[in-house]
């Protein structure tokens, strides 16, 4: 009945639109109940479930049952989304357009939370009651939105520079801090390694792009939006940032086969030793140093933080947090659930056996885990100095643009000038209030 | 009592009524069993394209409230601002660039698959040994689902792909990659995925030409070309506009190969569809995603009717039927 009610007004209106009826905008608008700076307790005991992507590692599962050994009468249920970041996220979304129940506590990427939370998809957490001083700070802000906490970081990812130190050693090179080092580093020792390119990251046209060019940017002193929201690319250190990746092609620095590279055909190049330099998640490590044959790296790399323009450079933050629907019941034991899972023995266990990157800072710097993990002492580093992507709501479309500005610069195209120029103009129309 | 005694001697006159009755009876009949047809029919194909026209006239609200940093809720009518937006502006630009792929991507990809498609009917025509292996041969792409096959051509087309590996050039092709080379690896994965549809149609309108006429051709000492282009197309046209209007309709809704073998975001290979995608499930913006398939509907419509009228598409076979009785 209802469908029939919606086909006849769409047919109506058709019909009054064909007629010619002039009308305007008519809004039925309004904005959304706003919530005061404090957040209404978080109420209901009972089952739950937990939404995620697809866990590779099998110990999500191990955790949740701890929990439901210990917690008989709040049940929480793994419900498991597609691998395809994109997909996990239109889940949520249309369960959340549909004010289902159905998904308690949401895996939110990094990127999402800006969105969920302006549209009152995803509650407010009480940060008093979360232990949150000893979480990396830099993690704790991408669950932040308007200075209200919407999810908690459950993990954490950072970029680092991986090198092949057997190359460097061998021509007496330290690992670079600054392009430039980076640049003097692979003019050196290029000529003695035929096949070999200087660097890499991920270039294709996707989200990795978006990384990388926020990277870029930021590790010259540029931002991409500022903390007050708005937009500013079009300076001289955002250019400084593109034209690292821009001259790296022109130049050869950066092989043209770069810019089809995402994560796995960066690490399959990087494994087979075509590259000197490599920006690469921390997932990396284990998968180039295994001594199956699969690698012919295992051994001879090292990793360092990112090299920026004058220093070090900037990472971009990746990672998971966990939020609660808005349209969920049994909030309190949601809250709960999530303390019990950002807690130190559970994020250590997920360490150990997923070699994920925790968010609880005291982790980095427990001597057996370093052993275990000789790059964490360098991850933290990353991670703290690390910037968040824009925390905007039309992320997706941000994200979009982005791509297409620092894609066409990259393909030559476009000059990198003219690309931060419209990129400009486009994220102000994006970003607008 | 009475009533049945009186009946027997005026059999007759109410047979016409009886007859009435049942045509009246079969006809409500015909209705109450087609009725749950309908009612699907109406509800998966009629109300979606009703509910995307009114889409199309709508907006989300997106504006965000400075102080508390929440989305407005709610949707605008914004008149025909979805549809004016295709010819103007930014989103203008990128609607105008997918309409020019897709049309081109039907013109060249259908006219290649064409003249491959019938080269192979005439193949799996011939009686020779294996026919039956090179018929399952051409057959098999078409079995792909398109999905997986685009990621075969993926495979294939890469940096360090079999396509480079075997032209040797000096710098690799980055079939991938934005640009007039990612045109033609879709066009190529197209072909290679569909002309086989238009072999296997075409096939059957081989198998139905007596061997009559070849045989008198061969007497009259009519050259295989003449026979070709004087019998044997002719006679196939029927099926071979029915074959190629259905590819017509396909590619013009072409998705999936630009999609996974390409990578959605790309100018070069962009069509309708794989942006009306981005802006409904990408961005949430069900207003302009709506009005872009509102046009594919549109176009498709015309280029079909066009293609009916003036070549004389047989589509529903109404003409084989007239010239049969």
């Amino acid at each position: 009945m209802v469908t029939q009610g919606r086909v006849a007004r769409g047919a109506a209106l058709a019909a009054a639109l064909v007629l010619g009826v002039s009308a305007c905008g008519s809004s039925d608008s309004g904005s959304s109940p706003s919530s005061g700076s404090t957040p209404a307790a978080l109420e209901g005991v009972g089952p739950i479930t937990l939404v995620t992507g697809k866990d590779f590692s099998g110990n999500l599962q191990n955790q949740v049952d701890t929990w439901n050994q210990q917690h008989p009468d709040q049940i929480v249920k793994v419900i498991e989304l597609p691998e395809d970041a994109d997909a996990q996220r239109q889940q949520m979304v249309q369960n959340a357009t549909t004010k289902s129940d159905a998904y308690t506590v949401l895996n939110l990427d990094v990127i999402w939370t800006a969105e969920f939370a302006a549209n009152q998809w995803v509650t407010q957490l009480p940060e008093s009651e979360l232990p949150l001083d000893k979480l990396l700070p830099a993690t704790v802000e991408t669950g932040k939105y308007f200075n209200k906490l919407y999810a908690v970081p459950t993990t954490s990812d950072g970029g680092l520079l991986y090198y092949r130190k057997d190359l460097l050693d061998a021509a007496g090179v330290k690992p670079p801090t600054t392009w430039a080092e980076m640049k003097a580093a692979c003019d050196k020792v290029l000529p003695t390694a035929p096949g070999t390119s200087c660097y890499a990251g991920q270039f294709e046209k996707y989200e990795g792009l978006t990384v990388n060019f926020s990277e870029a940017v930021n590790s010259a002193g540029g931002v991409v939006v500022g903390d007050d929201g708005k937009p500013n690319v079009n300076t001289p250190e955002a250019k400084k940032g593109l034209d690292f990746l821009v001259e790296g092609i022109k130049s050869g620095q950066i092989s043209q086969k770069a810019r089809t590279f995402k994560e796995e055909e960066g690490r399959r190049a990087f494994q087979a030793g075509e590259l000197l330099f490599q920006r690469q998640w921390p997932y990396q490590y284990a998968k180039a140093n295994a001594t199956d044959g699969s690698s012919q790296v295992a051994g001879k790399f090292a990793v360092a933080p990112l090299p920026g323009l004058d220093g070090p450079g900037a990472s971009t933050l990746g990672g998971h947090n966990y939020a609660i629907s808005s349209f969920a019941k049994n909030k309190k034991t949601a809250l709960d659930f999530i303390k019990y899972s950002i807690d130190e023995k559970q994020q250590r266990d997920n360490l150990e056996k997923t070699s994920q990157a925790p968010t609880w800072a005291s982790l980095y710097d427990e001597q057996a885990l370093i052993a275990q993990f000789p790059y964490l002492t360098e991850l933290k580093k990353s991670i703290e100095a690390a910037k968040k992507r824009p925390a905007v709501v039309k992320y997706q479309e941000v994200s979009s643009a982005i791509q297409q500005a620092a894609y066409d610069a990259m393909g030559g195209t476009t000059t990198s000038e003219d690309a931060l120029k419209k990129l400009q103009s486009k994220l102000e129309e994006l970003t607008k209030q | 009592m009475a009533t049945t005694v009186d009946a027997p001697p005026t059999p007759p006159p109410p047979a016409p009524p009886v007859k009435q009755d049942r045509r009246a009876g079969t006809g409500r009949l015909a209705a109450l069993l087609v009725s749950p047809t309908m009612l699907v029919l109406a509800l998966v194909v009629a109300y979606p394209i009703l509910a995307a026209f009114r889409l199309s006239f709508y907006r989300d609200n997106d504006g965000i409230d400075p102080e508390t940093g929440l989305v407005q809720s709610g949707e605008t009518f914004v008149g025909l601002d979805n549809f004016t937006d295709m010819f103007s502006g930014d989103a203008g630009e990128r609607f105008r660039n997918a309409l020019m792929n897709t049309t081109t991507f039907t013109v060249v990809a259908v006219s290649i698959e064409v003249v491959l498609g019938v080269l192979m009917a005439l193949v799996m025509h011939r009686a020779f040994k294996g026919r039956a292996l090179v018929r399952a041969a051409i057959l098999v792409p078409w079995a792909v689902p398109t999905a997986i096959a685009g990621l075969l051509w993926r495979w294939i087309f890469q940096a360090d792909g079999v396509v480079n590996k075997i032209l040797d050039l000096d710098e690799p092709v980055l079939w991938t990659t934005d640009g007039i080379q990612a045109w033609f690896a879709v066009i190529i994965a197209d072909t290679w995925k569909t002309a086989p549809f238009i072999g296997l149609l075409v096939l059957a309108g081989l198998q139905v030409i007596s061997n009559e006429v070849y045989e008198a051709a061969k007497l009259d000492g009519a050259s295989p070309w003449k026979t070709f282009w004087s019998i044997t197309l002719p006679l196939v046209k029927p099926t071979l506009l029915v074959a190629v209007l259905f590819r017509i309709l396909d590619t013009l809704r072409l998705f999936d190969l630009p999609f996974t073998l390409i990578g959605p975001g790309k100018d070069a290979t962009d069509t309708i569809t794989v942006i009306a995608y981005e802006e409904a499930v990408k961005f949430g913006k069900y207003g302009p995603a709506s009005a872009y398939s509102i046009f594919l509907f549109a176009y498709v419509a015309v280029v079909a009717f066009v293609f009916v009228k003036l070549l004389g598409a047989d589509v529903l076979g109404t003409r084989d039927g007239k010239k049969g009785r």
